[in-house]
């Protein structure tokens, strides 16, 4: 199976890419990877309300910035420990999602598009006008959380593997959930929600579910984010950053497994690549946007399968 | 607080108000025909602004540089329409969400490539550069009321145009029942492209009055977009009455909110909150305004499909 072997081989390279990076001077690296990871889990967690369940978020940053503000905010009032603050950075994520969308799931198609995107823009200003929190300047984090364990998390190649770890294990979960009945009854609403309503699924209850383990997951993305840069800031949450992460999975492909991941790896490079030849680097980035969107409407993922089964 | 600053805060509230009426009014329209989200509205606003500055500074005329700014807009309004926004219009809102995404980040860095990425100094013209006596102890920007008089000229002529002309019939009808409007035999394509070009004419008369109030810069675009869109749904996507409907109200709301509200704070809450909440609950508050609004009125105030 050509998928297996490819999966083997990219997980094979992540793994063996910290031990190369130091003798090749490519630390610098280490640190862009290790981010690149975290909105891969971010853009998997999108995945999963937008691909799979058809609900089309445009403010899946606010949980990412639930979850960094949660980490930075406990760091700032002296609690280092990443065991009391990830676990408080998903579940405020997870609570946020669950108020977020238990009003917003009650509207359909634009207007399910725009309360998420207004419930977004609300905690970015509520972020900003927190003064003792840095405000619209951020946070500077002094230390990343402290793990213990013998894993001191400031070295750069034990947060990348962290990251690696947290990538898997999201995309393993990710995996068993949407195979798993759950995942099949999500997928069927976002095909025919008025039969299964007819059936007797309690849809509304099936798609919150869905949406409050999206937001969980992105809380934890943002809480390792904000231990990769040491810094939280309201632009965490800006509309521009659901906008990026909803590119991120419609670029690698909606509702494929790896499509959140191929996504954010693609476009994060796209704009490394980009931003070291020209200032003006969001020029090619919306062109190549618009012509994914025009012509490969599923996404890499996706066409990638189509030249596979032709 | 007093009656005073109300007045001068609502004058304000009403000029905001019905320049977010001019976005609005577009955006609902091509929302409602077409089915189709234009994120890029915002980009046309400030195509307008910078259109404006550049045609001011060109002719030394405001009045000119409006006419020039305006119908320049329009026409790249038009020309976006057909070269591009046409093929969206049978994709899902997600494709167009993206597409037009896509369209902000292009038109942010053409605009910076040829105007610089500092912001660009637009005048009021210096007969409207003072205040003026309203009511004794209350002196107003004649500028500004200036603002609140073509806001309301436009509103008026759109609504004439809507309501009393054949064309405005055609689009009444489009937005209601499109299909049944092409069956009954209404060219929607030529359609379309008209109803853009209107949207893309208001925005730039929007962009260019409030040019020399506001900053004319890169991204003005994207915040007065998501105030547009919470306008139209509010006002119920489609219909031009709930656009000027939710535009007063989010105009007023936000204004006076943020003035009003940390008075009321410091009057009630220690002052170290009230510093704070303030201007946090200030500015969030039209969008809990439309999360109630929708939260009751799923379909908005006024629902265009019936």
């Amino acid at each position: 199976m050509p998928t297996r072997a490819l999966t083997i081989a990219t997980l094979a390279a992540a793994l063996v890419f910290p031990l190369v990076a130091a003798p090749l001077g490519w630390e610098y690296y280490l640190g862009f990877a290790s981010r690149i990871m975290i909105y891969a889990i971010a853009a998997s967690s999108l995945n999963l309300i937008l691909g799979y369940g058809g609900m089309v978020s445009f403010g899946h940053a606010a949980f990412l910035g639930a979850g960094a503000y949660a980490v930075g905010i406990l760091m700032a009032e002296g609690v280092a420990s990443a065991w009391i603050a990830w676990p408080v950075a998903i579940v405020l994520a997870a609570l946020f999602a669950l108020v977020i969308g238990a009003i917003s799931l009650r509207t359909r198609g634009v207007y399910f598009i725009m309360i998420t995107l207004a419930f977004a823009q609300m905690m970015y200003y509520v972020f900003i006008s927190m003064k003792e929190y840095g405000g619209d300047d951020g946070l500077n984090l002094p230390t990343r959380s402290v793990v213990g364990l013998g894993l001191d998390l400031k070295s750069d190649a034990t947060f990348y593997y962290l990251a690696l770890a947290s990538l898997v294990a999201t995309l393993y979960g990710l995996n068993r959930l949407v195979h798993a009945r759950f995942g099949r009854v999500i997928e069927a609403i976002r095909e025919n929600e008025t039969r299964m309503e007819a059936v007797g699924f309690s849809t509304y209850r099936y798609k919150l579910v869905c949406f409050v383990i999206a937001g969980a997951v992105c809380g934890f993305a943002g809480a390792l984010l904000a231990n990769q840069g040491n810094f939280v800031s309201p632009r965490l949450l800006d509309w521009a950053q659901s906008g990026s992460l909803m590119i991120m999975v419609i670029l690698g492909g909606i509702g494929h497994l790896y499509g959140g991941a191929i996504g954010a790896v693609v476009l994060l490079a796209l704009e490394e690549v980009l931003s070291s030849y020209t200032i003006y680097w969001q020029l090619p980035v919306g062109m190549i946007l618009l012509a994914i969107v025009l012509f490969a409407p599923q996404g890499l993922a996706g066409a990638f399968a189509r030249t596979r089964r032709s | 607080m007093s009656w005073i600053l109300i007045l001068e805060q609502t004058l304000n509230g009403l000029q905001f108000g019905l320049m977010l009426f001019l976005l609005a009014a577009g955006l609902t329209l091509v929302f409602g025909i077409m089915d189709m989200i234009n994120l890029a509205h915002g980009s046309l606003y400030m195509v307008g602004a910078y259109l404006m500055a550049a045609c001011v500074q060109a002719t030394g005329s405001f009045v000119w540089g409006l006419v020039l700014a305006v119908a320049g807009t329009a026409l790249i309004g038009m020309a976006l329409e057909v070269a591009l926004l046409r093929r969206l219009y049978q994709r899902d809102h997600l494709t167009q969400v993206l597409a037009t995404f896509a369209l902000i980040l292009i038109a942010n860095e053409l605009v910076r490539l040829v105007f610089g990425s500092q912001p660009v100094l637009l005048n009021t013209p210096a007969a409207l550069s003072g205040p003026v006596d309203l009511l004794p102890g209350l002196s107003y920007s004649s500028y500004r009321l200036l603002i609140i008089a073509v806001g309301m000229a436009v509103a008026v002529l759109l609504y004439v145009l809507v309501a009393k002309t054949r064309t405005g019939m055609l689009v009444r009808a489009g937005a209601s029942n499109r299909e049944m409007a092409t069956a009954m035999g209404v060219n929607i394509r030529t359609l379309f492209t008209i109803v853009f070009g209107v949207g893309a004419a208001l925005c730039a008369i929007a962009g260019a009055m409030l040019g020399p109030i506001l900053a004319v810069q890169v991204g003005m675009g994207e915040n007065i977009l998501i105030l547009a869109f919470v306008v139209i749904v509010i006002g119920g996507i489609g219909s031009i009455r709930g656009a000027l409907v939710g535009s007063l109200l989010v105009g007023i709301v936000d204004t006076i909110g943020r003035t009003l509200l940390p008075v009321l704070f410091r009057e009630f809450l220690p002052p170290a909150y009230a510093s704070n909440l303030g201007p946090a609950v200030a500015s969030i508050l039209i969008y809990v305004l439309m999360a109630a609004v929708l939260f009751w009125k799923p379909q908005g105030l006024f629902p265009a499909r019936g």
